[in-house]
């Protein structure tokens, strides 16, 4: 058994290199502004640490710039960050249901947007240790780009910061594409989704809902509508 | 700045840990209705897709380079190319589009 927890976790660790580029160049990023906003490079590197949330950071930093309430700091979190909350109730059916308890409190932890769609593409029951294989080599990432954004903003030329910027987006592209080859619902799903995502972006009034409502709601309308028109047969689920 | 900066952390580290924690260890035995089931199975399909677009255009210097690399991702992974391989090549034809469009 050992065995095979060390080739999921090896698995996970190659998996997540390009989760580790794209967190590089977020990070990065995320670093040089929390200088601009007078973190020190040991707090910026703190706070990517304890958090490993881009959108949910580069929030934060204009609340406490600000000067605001703990409360408002923390309503904010709550509400950008709501999304994991889908993603961990997601991944809850997900993980081997033989492994130990414990092991949910620390893949908790590493419950990403890229660490959940990388660990949710996996056939079969969920392995921890694959998450764990992500984790060990993402988030280092995650806080190394938040140092060297923090103390050498500009080493990097904005033309490669810009080109990697894309690297999670096509990551994102490369995993829930695939599935759609073999199952039309999906193809569909996954078309409908960003042409109401376009609409919502662009369109007068929608598009001054923040971007982390827009995930949350475009996702349980979609996927209630797409589970009420399309139930899923037990195979597929599984 | 008037609060501490290290509250300000220990505060948003706390929320956020506890929104992902909660669910998983909260549920934890398989869910029975077949509407639930059917949710949460396409809940990362639409999740990662409202992510992905249109928000992959406003990354870079102009909206067409964005869309090259988007366009690229597309075609690679229907072709059953890895994460990697797809990443790095949508990334290069991003980074060569814009020596020739952005000034």
């Amino acid at each position: 058994m050992s065995k095979t927890n060390a080739q999921h976790f090896f698995k996970g660790c190659r998996d997540g290199v390009p989760i580790m580029l794209g967190y590089l160049a977020v990070s990065f990023s995320f670093g040089i502004k929390a200088l601009l906003e007078h973190l020190t490079v040991g707090q910026a590197v703190l706070m990517s640490v304890a958090n490993v949330t881009s959108a949910g950071q580069f929030a934060s930093l204009s609340v406490i710039a600000a000067a605001g309430s703990y409360l408002e700091l923390a309503l904010s979190q709550l509400i950008i960050n709501l999304r994991y909350c889908l993603m961990s109730a997601s991944l809850s059916q997900k993980v081997d249901p033989n492994a130990p308890f414990f092991h949910r409190f620390i893949m908790s932890y590493g419950v990403t947007d890229e660490i959940f769609a990388l660990s949710s593409a996996v056939e079969g029951p969920l392995s921890p240790f694959y998450t764990y294989g992500q984790m060990a080599v993402a988030i280092p990432g995650w806080a190394l780009g938040t140092l060297l954004g923090a103390i050498a903003g500009n080493i990097l030329p904005a033309r490669v910061l810009v080109a990697l910027s894309v690297a999670l987006y096509c990551m994102f592209i490369a995993i829930i594409v695939p599935p759609a080859k073999q199952n039309k619902t999906l193809a569909i799903v996954i078309v409908v989704s960003m042409v109401v995502s376009a609409v919502f972006c662009y369109a007068p009034y929608l598009r001054d809902i923040s971007a982390g409502m827009r995930v949350i709601i475009l996702t349980v309308a979609l996927s209630v509508a797409a589970a009420l028109i399309r139930p899923v047969k037990e195979e597929d689920a599984a | 700045m008037s609060g501490n900066v290290y509250v300000y952390i220990f505060v948003m580290a706390g929320v956020t840990y506890l929104i992902r924690m909660l669910p998983l260890t909260l549920i934890t035995k398989k869910i029975q209705s077949t509407f639930i089931k059917s949710f949460l199975y396409y809940v990362p399909y639409v999740t990662l897709s409202v992510m992905t677009f249109p928000a992959i255009l406003r990354e870079t210097s102009t909206p067409w380079s964005g869309l090259a690399g988007f366009v690229t991702a597309l075609l690679l992974s229907y072709k059953g190319k890895g994460l990697i391989f797809v990443s790095l090549c949508s990334c290069a034809v991003v980074f060569l589009l814009e020596l020739i469009l952005v000034a």
